[in-house]
């Protein structure tokens, strides 16, 4: 498969706080990656260079053979990169339709090669409509955003992602903040909208359970670094990532089966 | 040279006064987040209780230099009475709201105090004066530098320019009250929660702004015709101020102070066309350039 | 974009002020016409109040349109309305785009002392410009619209009539772009910045774009506020008259393009009623009034009607 997304030799200091060294990652289109790592071990600063809002001190974000280093969150949007918020970024006085119709309409606004053929055919309710059905938000879609619980908060939140059609979805702690039995729903949702939109997805979660059902590949990261990078029987169980990331005892050289 | 020097002079003469006015809008917006556009109403009602009570005072025949302590207790009383009305009375209903929000509050404020004056001293000017048409402006007599003559009142101005902003600067640092109110400047919600009478900080601070505020219309009295209207001229000017040198900074309203003194006497020296456009071009300038003064940290911002 | 309902309103209120003009009471045509130019500088406040900015210097535009329309007439010796209004539209459309370059980097409390900072600048420069009549200002007189004479009998209610199709065209357009998709990028500035970044539209060009229009409506504002009154001074760039507009738009609310509307004749009634009978406490009404809407009715007067109209 083609490589969409490839991070080259990505450092990132801040002061003296190490929140990236060396990252190397090359993405395959159409894949699911998760990454995974403790708080400050430089997964969402991670995320914030893909998307723009930080400029790596050294190395190079080259998406769809187009190196987007340099560029502004919004362009890095407009090429097909984009993400969703630990904390629900909601535009909170609106209602749940007008929340996806302001996406819907900024795609619309800027045209060209980034909305994909076919949805400027349906009108900018429909796409709405399309979505709200998507995941399940339909039944709110006249209510105010920032009057709903936080478990729609999160869907709403990675909907209006999705509504802008990217071709790479980053997800900030997606079930973090939802209740237990509602996070494989909201997964499953997810999941199932990014199939029919055909989206590469990279997203940061601490649920070991989640990555391990829902990714084809982990990245796990340490102080800045990533120190496992593979399939997720063989990640879960590398015994630094056990010791470092998911916080068990283990000895230094060997690993044991399982996991908390 | 000596026109360079009367530059000078003017200039902190006229940074004085306006320190005195701005200092007190800065500590309420250092404290309480509230740009407060009725500190210009707070600055005219000084200056008309100035002049009620020191006809009152040459009325009663009393020595004519009493009139200085009478500047001083109109001052005080129209802090202490107008400042715990407005703040118990009305803002501290208000606290908590969104900084815009609060800027319209004091502006419907003002609109309310303006005409309260009005009502209280009619619409025409108004003269701190005695009977013989002796002033607290005369009585201080003139002051040569070189060939150039101030009148002594002058110096009186920026005697209490100085002494104010060092008694602020000393209860700061070094006064208990001084440091608990530098941690709610810092950080309220963690001041309140160390059992820091948050409340009780916001009322000694309006108060003692307010009481700023009419100290500088008190003083402004005698050396003008206090007129309606002239808290929305003044205003303005203290806004310039305190937005040069950075919105809630002691040192910031003092720099402020003295970069518009210097830049308006310049101007009314060289080029006097200038004079009013130059203070707010050098405003508008500083908010480009450092957008939020020239004295003020970086602010973070996270996802 | 579409004409909707809220359309056929503006264009029937619209027919219907024009029918009414001829047959309303001198007293109240000026008062109408008044109102009119206030509440298109107003709309433009509105729209700035949508995207979550105050500007306590929209003045500096008001005063722009007006003396830009002035000017034309006092020097030029052009003294068609039509080109005085586009005179005072251009002007300000292209000082605003310039500041705007500016300003849209600015906001909440930074934004209003910048947009003041701009005014006053515009202030001292014209109370020392001895060729504009210094803190006077000047006389203007407005001769013909597009080449016919207006003047005599015909003159109120012709002024009255142009301020009609000009302020209800205006809340039309402005309707229209406000239930557009760039239009709806005001309210979701306002509410969450960094999500509109991240859907890929420029929050600063919006802005930028929001505020020339705001500025454009004030100059026209201005520009026919000056041909009705006859007089311009410096004091429409003064600190009070843009407080005035962030005044009257609190009062209004941003619900719809009727708000200012409303919003401005209802402000000029009492300003009319209060200075003949009470001219040194109308402040004081006002000061009371702004304190009330903020305390209980932060939607404004229009919520009143929302309210009634869902209940």
């Amino acid at each position: 498969m083609a490589t969409i997304l490839d991070a080259k030799g990505l450092n990132k200091s801040f002061g003296a706080v190490t929140a990236a060294k060396d990252i190397h990652v090359a993405v395959e289109a159409d894949s699911i990656v998760g990454l995974i790592g403790s708080n400050g071990a430089g997964k969402t600063t991670f995320i914030n260079m893909v998307t723009g809002y930080l400029k790596p001190d050294t190395g190079s974000i080259v998406f769809n053979g187009r190196d987007i280093t340099a560029l502004r969150p919004r362009n890095i949007t407009r090429l097909g990169i984009c993400r969703s918020f630990q904390i629900p970024q909601l535009f909170n006085s609106m209602t749940v339709g007008e929340n996806l119709l302001v996406g819907v309409g900024i795609v619309a606004g800027t045209g060209g090669g980034w909305a994909a053929a076919g949805a400027t055919a349906s009108s900018p309710a429909a796409v709405v409509d399309t979505m709200l059905d998507r995941f399940g938000l339909g039944h709110v879609r006249d209510r105010q955003a920032g009057l709903l619980p936080e478990g729609t908060r999160k869907l709403l939140d990675i909907a209006m992602a999705m509504v802008v059609q990217p071709r790479i979805l980053l997800l900030d702690e997606p079930t973090s903040g939802v209740s237990a039995d509602e996070k494989f729903t909201l997964m499953d949702m997810v999941m199932a909208a990014v199939r029919e939109s055909r989206v590469t997805v990279l997203f940061v979660e601490h649920d070991m359970e989640i990555v391990e059902r829902y990714t084809q590949r982990i990245l796990a990261f340490y102080e800045g670094r990533i120190i496992a990078d593979g399939v997720p029987s063989h990640v879960l169980a590398d015994p630094e990532v056990r010791r470092y990331v998911i916080g068990e005892h283990v000895p230094a050289a060997e690993g044991t089966a399982g996991h908390a | 040279m000596a026109q360079l020097l009367a530059v000078v002079i003017d200039g902190l003469i006229y940074s004085s006064w306006l320190f005195i006015i701005a200092v007190g809008l800065t500590l309420i917006y250092g404290v309480m987040k509230i740009l407060n556009i009725a500190h210009g109403s707070l600055y005219a009602l000084g200056a008309f209780a100035a002049v009620s009570f020191t006809s009152a005072w040459f009325n009663a025949g009393l020595p004519a230099a009493g009139s200085f302590g009478m500047l001083a207790l109109a001052a005080i009383v129209v802090g202490l009475i107008a400042g715990p009305v407005i703040e118990r009375g009305l803002l501290q209903f208000q606290y908590g709201k969104d900084e815009v929000v609060l800027v319209l509050v004091t502006y419907a404020l003002f609109l309310i105090l303006e005409d309260l004056i009005k009502f209280i001293w009619g619409v025409d000017p108004l003269f701190v004066q005695g009977p013989m048409g002796e002033t607290p402006y005369s009585m201080l007599g003139t002051i040569s530098v070189g060939e150039l003559t101030y009148p002594g009142y002058n110096l009186l101005l920026v005697a209490v320019a100085i002494a104010t902003g060092l008694v602020l600067a000393w209860a700061l640092s070094s006064t208990r009250s001084g440091k608990l109110l530098k941690a709610v400047i810092h950080d309220r919600e963690m001041s309140a929660a160390l059992g820091i009478n948050v409340g009780m900080t916001y009322f000694v601070t309006f108060t003692v702004g307010a009481t700023l505020a009419a100290i500088g219309g008190a003083l402004t009295a005698p050396t003008v015709s206090v007129i309606t209207g002239m808290g929305a001229e003044v205003i303005v000017l203290a806004f310039a101020v305190v937005v040069i040198g950075g919105l809630g900074s002691l040192g910031g309203a003092a720099l402020g102070a003295v970069i518009v003194g210097l830049v308006r006497a310049a101007a009314v020296h060289y080029y006097p066309e200038a004079e009013l456009f130059s203070i707010y071009f050098v405003m508008a300038l500083v908010l480009i350039l450092r957008p939020k003064g020239l004295f003020s940290g970086a602010e973070v911002r996270k996802i | 974009m579409k004409f909707d309902r809220t359309c056929i309103a503006i264009v029937g209120l619209a027919v219907v002020l024009l029918i009414a003009g001829p047959l309303l009471p001198a007293w109240a045509v000026s008062l109408a016409n008044v109102s009119l130019c206030l509440g298109t500088v107003v709309l433009g406040m509105m729209l700035l109040m949508r995207t979550g900015l105050v500007s306590f210097g929209h003045g500096l535009y008001y005063c722009l349109g007006a003396y830009a329309a002035g000017t034309l007439e006092n020097l030029v010796k052009v003294s068609d309305i039509a080109l005085m209004v586009l005179a005072g539209a251009a002007v300000t459309a292209v000082v605003s785009g310039l500041l705007g370059l500016l300003l849209s980097r600015y906001r909440e409390i930074f934004f209003a002392m910048l947009s003041l900072a701009f005014s006053m600048i515009l202030y001292g420069l014209l109370v020392k410009s001895a060729a504009l009549g210094s803190t006077d200002g000047f006389n203007i007189s407005a001769k013909t619209l597009a080449g016919f004479a207006v003047d005599g009998d015909s003159r109120r209610v012709v002024l009255y009539s142009i301020a009609v199709i000009v302020t209800l065209g205006s809340a039309l357009l402005l309707h229209l772009y406000l239930s557009s998709h760039r239009g709806r990028l005001a309210g979701a500035i306002r509410d969450n910045e960094l999500r509109v970044e991240y859907m890929g539209a420029s929050v600063r060009a919006t802005i930028h774009v929001n505020y020339v229009i705001s500025a454009v409506l004030a100059g026209i504002g201005g520009a026919l506020m000056a041909v009705n009154i006859g007089h311009i001074d410096p004091e429409m760039a003064y600190w009070p008259q843009s407080g005035e507009f962030v005044f009257v738009a609190i009062l209004s609310g941003t619900g719809s393009v009727f708000a200012p509307l409303a919003g401005a004749l209802v402000f000029e009634t009492i300003r009319s009623f209060a200075y003949e009978y009470s001219p040194n406490t109308w402040q004081m009404v006002l000061g009371i009034t702004m304190l009330l809407v903020i305390l209980f009715l932060p939607g404004g007067l229009w919520s009143i009607f929302k309210r009634r109209k869902a209940g």
